[in-house]
């Protein structure tokens, strides 16, 4: 492909940015948010400031810590007020207080996916379904999330589930806060006050509603979600215009802040030579055909308007965007944190409570210990009043530290292996999958060949996904077993400083030939690759080496001894064969 | 909240429709699952169901819902009645609850009424979403997010139809018969094999690719968005038709016979596939005939089979869970093989 697509330059991301902010002050729940990457400083401060000045005055504003408990997140007994008054009252949560407002997620990419699940939960309902602490009531919840995302890298992105449900994705990585000074873009508050008012009355044609679905689909954006986003978002901007009618120009403006960000694909017509260009990964979309040789849809379209104007808008962008979004895509298909080991002996599953009193490392179940006070009231002060606790009645939550076994599966893919054994070695590691899914255990996967190692399956316990990247795993080239070992201690490491338990399983035939650094020299690389794995062993991480070389081979051996890892080979063993050697060693 | 989605408004999707159908023509399918892509209105769906179903009978001032008709599956309350009393009977909506991600157990499964114990020092049972549940559907969004203590506990009571609680000095035992519906993107992590096989019809749901049907279906969604009233009126007469055939269904579902032919085709069919244990087989059939009652039919045929195989049998497929994009096309080859080309 030739250069690299240019950057949009500075001021056109701040004045999109603008606009962003300005749409979601019109209609900041329809909207749902925005997807805010930007490390922590002036600059997100100064959009964050622009969003909030739009909105009327005393909209709630509200930032969700990383770590907050279901108790503050939905609501659930208010402890002070029931002790007070000797009965049962309830305190509304974080969400419900932000009705009609807006609330912040600060560090998004390290959010759990069960806070994640129970947000998206909310942002569709628009209101807060509780069932906890004795209480089940509904309470509106009109909000609109800002999902702040410091992701320094790929690796780290916000829940997809959190993602898809609001309309912007803003970035402003490159931005200083000299791009983002001087002058006032966005419109005055008065303005999108008036356009919040005229809203309800915007229609949006027909052929408007196609062109945008049309476009996305060109896009190569899958979720229907995003299509009828954009839509949301033209009908507020010929609001903010103050048109009752969405306009082609209010389209393209959707079109380019909704649509764009999260195209994973070029649209075909304006650039052949993209036609290589990686359609979206997952197996939902492998058999779609390009949408813009569907002839039932071709014909019905009255969209090249729209279409001709996202092309001349977004060129520049979509390249980078594109891109960008397809790597997103990627690790987002990673779903990484699913299965994060708590930190503390307080925390884990909640699996039911226990007499006894709280102190060291336990707590107290607030709402068990009522409930085993409550008989007792009439008796202790004849029911007035405040609540009587005593020490019998002291109930302590029981939690079950669920340490997650993640195994590391650390694949020579060089081309000594390649040839005979990849083909095995993948069949086997599937195998193996099928035994950690019974297990409820994570997988991760990484490959080495050519010159370095790549995680081609950060830890997940998605099946499906391992599969995929598996299959797609290539094969050839040099054997820098060093480099794979010290991915997989590293990755161990990462794993065990988050209280799991990693194990380490290669297959290699042991035979390495591309050193540390790179140079291509047998000795070098079989004294590299030594070094590697007893740092293995010094790091304490369990390990196993599957010989995977037709006749078993000294090096192999070495290196497990050197690893303190058991020594399997395996010479002509089948896929299934292998699965059962490991589940006995392991 | 406004008036729902309504169901026969739903573009596409027609599997998911069907299993949910079927599930409510007969509760004792057992379930359906649906999981797939986000954004392909799995939500919606279940809760258009809510809406479409007719109104059920209950007895009056049960807590459980108790069917009138039902004595045998009454509740400790409904039984301790004196003989000879006459029953009062509500028509009630059939549940349809949501178990919401967070939920903590005393709200699941009931617990000491706290308000009456402290204010009044009464022992009370405060029934929870299960009780709620009978009779209807339990409905759980993104249940592979699920606390596993709360899947065990949701796994005992769906086999048993039974809620029985001991906590807190209380014993209380209770029926909670229902149709459990689960829906969740694999994305997030897969769902336990237990819980997986509890689910009598699994539904994979994909986002349209076809793009007049994404139009038709962000229309749609943008209209009802706009004025609920107005589409839901639109859309009256096809969810009466839709109610009407439900009903009728349920009447004719007793008088569906099940030829010994189809029965033999089932076993078959299962025994090619692999799958384990007789829940496939059973299921199939139940859910053929739910649909042969649909149909109007008097006995269960081919088309009936073939429709619904692939829901019934494609999450029991013994496996390599790995390929689980594979199972649907290995029903389909099976369906080929016995009944021919479609």
């Amino acid at each position: 492909m030739t250069p690299g697509p240019a950057a949009p330059s500075a001021p056109t991301v701040w004045r999109d940015a603008a606009h962003a902010a300005a749409l979601l002050a019109v209609d900041p729940h329809g909207l749902g948010g925005a997807w805010l990457r930007a490390p922590a400083g002036d600059v997100r401060e100064r959009w964050l400031a622009a969003l909030r000045r739009l909105l009327p005055e005393g909209t709630p504003w509200r930032r969700v810590p990383l770590g907050i408990p279901d108790a503050r997140l939905l609501g659930g007994m208010d402890l002070a007020a029931t002790l007070a008054s000797g009965r049962p009252v309830a305190q509304q949560g974080l969400l419900a207080d932000a009705d009609n407002g807006v609330v912040l997620l600060p560090m998004a990419e390290r959010l759990a996916p069960g806070t994640a699940a129970r947000l998206a939960a909310v942002l569709d309902r628009g209101e807060v379904v509780l069932a906890r602490d004795g209480f089940a009531f509904d309470a509106p919840a009109r909000v609109a999330a800002i999902v702040l995302d410091e992701g320094a890298d790929d690796d780290e992105r916000p829940p997809a589930a959190l993602v898809d449900r609001v309309a912007f994705c803003v970035d402003l990585t490159a931005l200083s806060l000299r791009d983002v000074g001087g002058e006032e873009i966005t419109p005055s508050a008065a303005r999108v006050a008036q356009a919040r008012a005229l809203l309800p009355d915007v229609r949006a044609p027909g052929d408007i509603v196609d062109a945008l679905c049309a476009a996305a689909w060109a896009l190569g954006i899958v979720s229907l979600r995003v299509p009828a986003h954009a839509l949301r978002a033209a009908r507020a901007a010929a609001a903010l215009a103050g048109r009752r009618d969405v306009a082609q120009e209010d389209a393209a403006l959707a079109a380019r802040l909704v649509l764009a960000p999260r195209a994973t694909r070029i649209p075909a017509s304006e650039d052949g030579a993209d036609a290589d260009e990686s359609p979206p990964e997952s197996s939902a979309e492998a058999t779609d055909s390009p949408p813009h040789d569907d002839p039932a849809g071709a014909d019905r379209i009255p969209d090249e308007l729209v279409l001709a104007a996202v092309h001349a808008l977004l060129p520049p962008q979509v390249l980078a965007l594109a891109r960008d979004a397809a790597r997103w895509r990627r690790r987002s298909a990673s779903g990484g944190r699913a299965g994060h080991a708590q930190a503390s002996a307080l925390r884990g599953r909640p699996v039911g409570v226990a007499r006894g009193e709280p102190g060291r490392g336990t707590r107290l179940a607030v709402v068990e210990t009522l409930r085993a006070a409550a008989p007792w009231q009439r008796l202790r002060d004849g029911g007035r009043g405040r609540v009587q606790v005593r020490k019998d009645d002291f109930r302590i939550a029981r939690f079950r530290q669920h340490t997650t076994t993640t195994t590391v599966f650390v694949v020579d893919a060089s081309g000594s292996s390649a040839a005979h054994r990849l083909a095995e070695a993948k069949g086997a590691v599937e195998l193996l999958l099928a035994e950690c899914y019974v297990r409820r255990d994570r997988v991760a996967l990484i490959a080495f060949r050519g010159t370095g190692s790549e995680l081609v399956l950060p830890p997940t316990r998605s099946l499906a996904r391992a599969k995929r990247g598996l299959a797609g795993l290539p094969g050839g080239g040099g054997t820098p077993l060093a480099a794979g070992l010290d991915a997989a201690r590293a990755l161990a490491d990462a794993l065990a400083r988050r209280g799991e338990s990693p194990t380490i399983v290669l297959l290699t035939d042991g035979r390495a030939n591309v050193a540390r650094d790179g140079a291509h020299s047998r000795e070098r690389a079989a004294a590299d690759a030594q070094a590697a794995a007893r740092a293995i062993r010094a790091a304490g991480v369990a390990a196993i080496v599957i010989d995977t070389s037709p006749q078993p081979q000294p090096q192999a051996r070495d290196l497990a001894a050197a690893m303190d890892a058991r020594y399997l080979p395996l010479p002509h063993a089948d896929a299934a064969m292998l699965s059962r050697a490991l589940a006995l060693a392991s | 909240m406004a008036a729902p989605y309504p169901f026969s408004a739903i573009v596409g999707q027609d599997e998911m429709k069907l299993a949910l159908l079927a599930a409510a023509i007969d509760p004792s399918i057992g379930g359906v699952l649906v999981f797939g892509d986000r954004g392909t209105g799995k939500s919606t769906a279940v809760r258009a169901l809510a809406a479409l179903l007719p109104p059920m009978d209950a007895v009056a001032g049960c807590r459980y819902g108790c069917d009138p008709a039902a004595p045998d599956a009454w509740c400790e309350e409904c039984r301790a009645r004196p003989r000879g009393t006459t029953i009062k009977t509500r028509r009630v909506p059939v549940p349809v609850v949501d178990l919401p991600l967070g939920a903590t157990e005393d709200r699941v499964v009931g617990a000491l009424d706290l308000e009456r114990a402290l204010a009044h020092g009464v022992k009370a049972f405060e029934p929870g979403l299960l009780a709620r549940a009978n009779r209807g559907f339990l409905y759980i969004d993104e249940a592979n997010l699920l606390e596993d203590h709360l899947v065990d506990l949701l796994l005992d009571v769906a086999a048993s139809g039974e809620n029985v609680v001991e906590r807190e000095g209380l014993s209380v035992r209770h029926p909670a018969r229902f149709v459990l519906v689960g829906s969740g993107n694999p994305e997030e992590g897969e769902l336990r094999p237990q819980l997986l096989d509890r689910f009598g019809l699994s539904v994979d749901v994909r986002t349209p690719t076809d793009l007049p049907t994404r139009i038709e279906v962000v229309r749609r969604r943008d209209t009802y968005e706009r004025d609920p009233k107005a589409f839901v009126a639109r859309f009256r007469t096809d969810e009466a038709r839709l109610r009407r055939s439900i009903v009728a269904a349920r009447a004719h579902l007793p008088d569906v016979t099940v030829p010994d032919a189809v029965l033999e085709r089932a076993a078959k069919l299962c025994m090619s596939l692999g799958t384990d244990g007789l829940r496939g087989e059973l299921t199939l059939v139940r859910a053929a005939r739910a649909l042969a009652a649909q149909d109007g039919v008097a006995a269960v045929g081919d088309a009936q089979m073939k429709r619904i195989a692939p829901a019934a049998l494609r999450h029991r497929l013994r496996r390599n869970p790995l390929d689980d994009a594979g199972s649907t096309v290995r029903v389909e080859r099976a369906l080929a093989e016995f009944f021919g080309s479609a």
